[in-house]
């Protein structure tokens, strides 16, 4: 069995709460005493019915609001699958805890009211979908018991969303017509639209196709720690422990460590008690090589068939996501994997407009504005476009007076 | 299907290590909470594949109650003689005895809650930056807000307005002077994933997970323990029960389930089928709706 993470994403009233209340609720996913407590509490639906929405809002804030201000994560699963949804808010104002909640999904579903068809919260949501490369999109067009199921209303939302699809490059959109209040298409197919001849929503995430594994990309892993036991029969043990980021390592494999340059080759690969014959993407590993050269956390061990860019000038598309604004002239730190070195944000070379898409020249760059800039780091990153490998394309920029989290980067390219 | 799609517990062991890893990296004086649980045990297998052949990078630390199972306490210390892992023990008691805290009294008195300040001082006292925890967020519903590394200020306070952003699997420990990071590397477990694991590792547990025959009373709707740390009086009635626990807590807060459940098997097919969630099973939760969250704010786990 293998685990799917999705992120919902909708403008406040879309239904999102509802959907995933109703997708846990139908799916069985509700435990007696958190069904106890749903009954025991005072919000209902206008028809008496329980407010499944309760179910995912977690804050005390949020709950007197009504509204959802944090990514929630839930846990499901069904005899095909296991499900992690993060529940994101879908306020502009939270943009960047969407951002977080997208950063680690294979699928998203972005809800759009029947009533209302394609709004500016649609595009934006699209827009960061299509940022972070998530490569699934599920578009759950909701309340169609609000416009009497029509069908006519769904084709004309497709045809609009296919649009802003078409300038955004998602190539995989899957269109859902549902009800989350009454259940339509949740878990199990509408009875009342029979025009519709698709998947249930649920029925959907059962069977996706997601390719997760990132194993066809460039051998990476970043070194995280250095085990050296130092006893007596462990004298010469050392070992280069991390997760791998993609693709595959072998023994024997020639590597190249980053930014050294100095190259080796894999002399045995760790897992505990076990010695698998290939360290593949996603398995957590320690690597020995055959040659004893310096190597400590931060440096990037690769294939040496498949080499990334090296650069201390590069062109990345930036979300940032602190209330204090970016200043060129100050000096941040990036994290990227396990390296963290010293950087400014060189220019800003154009921001976009989350809701239109269009381009924007304003040089203030503010909470969850979005756009593309050039960083300079104080020491060479090795990095894939974030297109290529969002593994090893993906990096944060933490402001060093407060070592908050402001920024969040997608490598493109070097800009030497 | 492509050769290396993971079984799920495989990424999610990955995943847990990876983090581990990570706190080695990134902190300089991090510690492992232990309590004894099936949580706290499974991050402490799962630092024995992270670290081994070489010792872990921090200590292990217990908050005792003093009013533990002996059960655990035994598993506890077996268990440090058997790993030659560091201990670091904060006694509840050391913090009554030097008045920072006060012993609850009436019917429903627990240290539970007398714990956080026992925790927060144990933290300054050995200077830690960072604390490993078993905490999962299919527990409750605050806690499936939280981040991997949560970052505590100096009072210990989760501020769930102002999380920071959590990218990837880019986690950010920096920090100020004073303040600590709280980190979960087994958020996204659920309780069925850790018993699988269990069983699929063949980790030892103590025996108090698996039924057996207990003298309990009924508190509240729920059954508890007998023992000289409840406040009992006249209308308590002992009865024998079969039982077993599914966390391990303060005895005074942690409720029974009655239950034949005697191998790890049986357990997982009772989870599997029950209809009461975990932490249903801890009377703290009860009080209201917002219990966890307050408790956190508060600095506890």
């Amino acid at each position: 069995m293998d685990i799917l993470k999705f992120i919902t994403a909708g403008s406040v009233d879309d239904g999102k709460s509802t959907l995933i209340g109703r997708l846990l609720y139908d799916s069985d996913a509700i435990l007696a005493d958190q069904l106890e407590a749903l009954h025991a509490s005072n919000r209902k639906n206008d028809d008496g019915t329980i407010d499944l929405a309760i179910l995912t809002d977690g804050l005390k804030a949020e709950r007197e609001q009504g509204i959802t201000i944090d990514v929630a994560y839930k846990y499901f699963e069904t005899d095909k699958r296991k499900f992690i949804i993060a529940d994101a808010p879908g306020h502009i104002q939270y943009t960047r805890n969407m951002v977080t909640g997208a950063s680690n999904a294979d699928l998203a579903i972005i809800l759009i009211d029947a009533r209302k068809g394609v709004v500016e919260q649609t595009t934006r949501h699209s827009f960061l979908v299509s940022l972070l490369q998530i490569q699934k999109v599920v578009i759950a067009i909701n309340k169609m018991d609000m416009v009497d199921y029509s069908e006519d209303t769904f084709n004309s939302i497709v045809a609009d969303y296919q649009k802003i699809a078409a300038k955004l490059k998602l190539t995989d959109v899957t269109f859902i017509p549902v009800s989350a209040l009454k259940g339509d298409n949740i878990v199990y197919p509408s009875t009342t639209m029979d025009w519709y001849k698709g998947d249930s929503l649920l029925q959907h995430l059962e069977t996706v196709e997601v390719n997760r594994d990132n194993t066809a990309a460039h051998a990476r892993l970043p070194v995280q720690w250095v085990v050296r036991p130092q006893t007596d029969e462990l004298h010469d043990y050392r070992g280069y422990a991390g997760r791998v980021a993609s693709g595959a390592f072998k023994v024997n494999d020639k590597v190249t460590i980053l930014p050294s340059g100095f190259t080796s080759t894999i002399s045995k690969i760790e897992m505990y008690d076990k010695e698998p014959a290939e360290a593949l993407a996603g398995m957590s590993v320690t690597v020995h090589l055959k040659d004893n050269i310096d190597i400590s956390r931060g440096d990037l061990i690769v294939n040496s068939a498949g080499e990334p860019q090296l650069s201390s000038a590069i062109e990345a598309d930036l979300c940032w996501m602190d209330t204090r604004g970016l200043d060129t002239s100050l000096t941040y730190l990036v994290q990227h994997n396990t390296k963290t070195v010293r950087c400014k944000i060189r220019e800003i070379l154009y921001k976009v407009n989350i809701n239109t898409l269009e381009k924007d020249f304003d040089e203030d760059f503010k909470l969850n504005d979005i756009g593309r800039v050039v960083i300079k780091t104080a020491e060479p990153l090795a990095f894939d476009p974030y297109q290529e490998n969002k593994a090893n394309g993906g990096a944060i920029i933490i402001d060093s007076r407060t070592n908050v989290t402001v920024g969040a980067l997608m490598l493109r390219q070097s800009a030497e | 299907m492509s050769r290396n799609r993971l079984d799920y517990l495989d990424e999610l062991e990955a995943e847990a290590i990876y983090i581990l890893r990570e706190v080695a990296g990134q902190f300089e004086k991090p510690a492992l909470l232990f309590s004894g649980g099936k949580d706290s045990i499974t991050l402490m297998h799962l630092a024995i594949k992270a670290f081994r052949p070489g010792k872990f990078p921090f200590p292990l630390v217990h908050i005792d109650t003093g009013h533990n199972f002996e059960e655990t306490i035994q598993y506890r210390d077996e268990m440090i003689e058997r790993i030659g892992e560091k201990l670091i023990i904060g006694h509840v008691q050391d913090s009554i005895n030097e008045g920072k805290v006060i012993e609850q009294k009436g019917k429903n008195a627990s240290r539970n809650a007398l714990q956080t300040v026992t925790l927060l001082d144990t933290i300054a006292k050995h200077g830690f930056d960072a604390c490993i925890g078993g905490a999962r967020r299919d527990e409750e519903k605050a806690r499936a807000k939280e981040r991997i590394f949560s970052v505590r200020d100096e009072f210990g306070q989760w501020d769930p307005k102002r999380q920071r952003p959590e990218l990837w699997n880019i986690y950010n420990g920096k920090i100020h002077k004073g303040e600590n990071v709280r980190v979960f590397p087994i958020s996204n477990w659920t309780e069925l994933d850790v018993w699988n694991y269990i069983r699929r590792e063949n980790i030892p547990l103590p025996t108090i997970y698996f039924a057996h025959q207990r003298d309990c009373i009924t508190r509240n709707g729920q059954l508890m323990a007998a023992s000289p740390f409840l406040n009992m009086d006249e209308e308590d009635v002992i009865t024998r029960k079969n039982v077993r626990f599914r966390t391990v807590g303060d005895m005074t807060c942690t409720a029974a389930v009655e239950s034949y459940a005697f191998e790890i098997d049986d357990i997982i097919n009772e989870i599997a089928e029950s209809k009461i969630s975990e932490r249903g099973a801890r009377m703290d939760d009860k009080v209201s709706e917002a219990a966890m969250e307050e408790r956190k704010k508060g600095g506890y786990f």
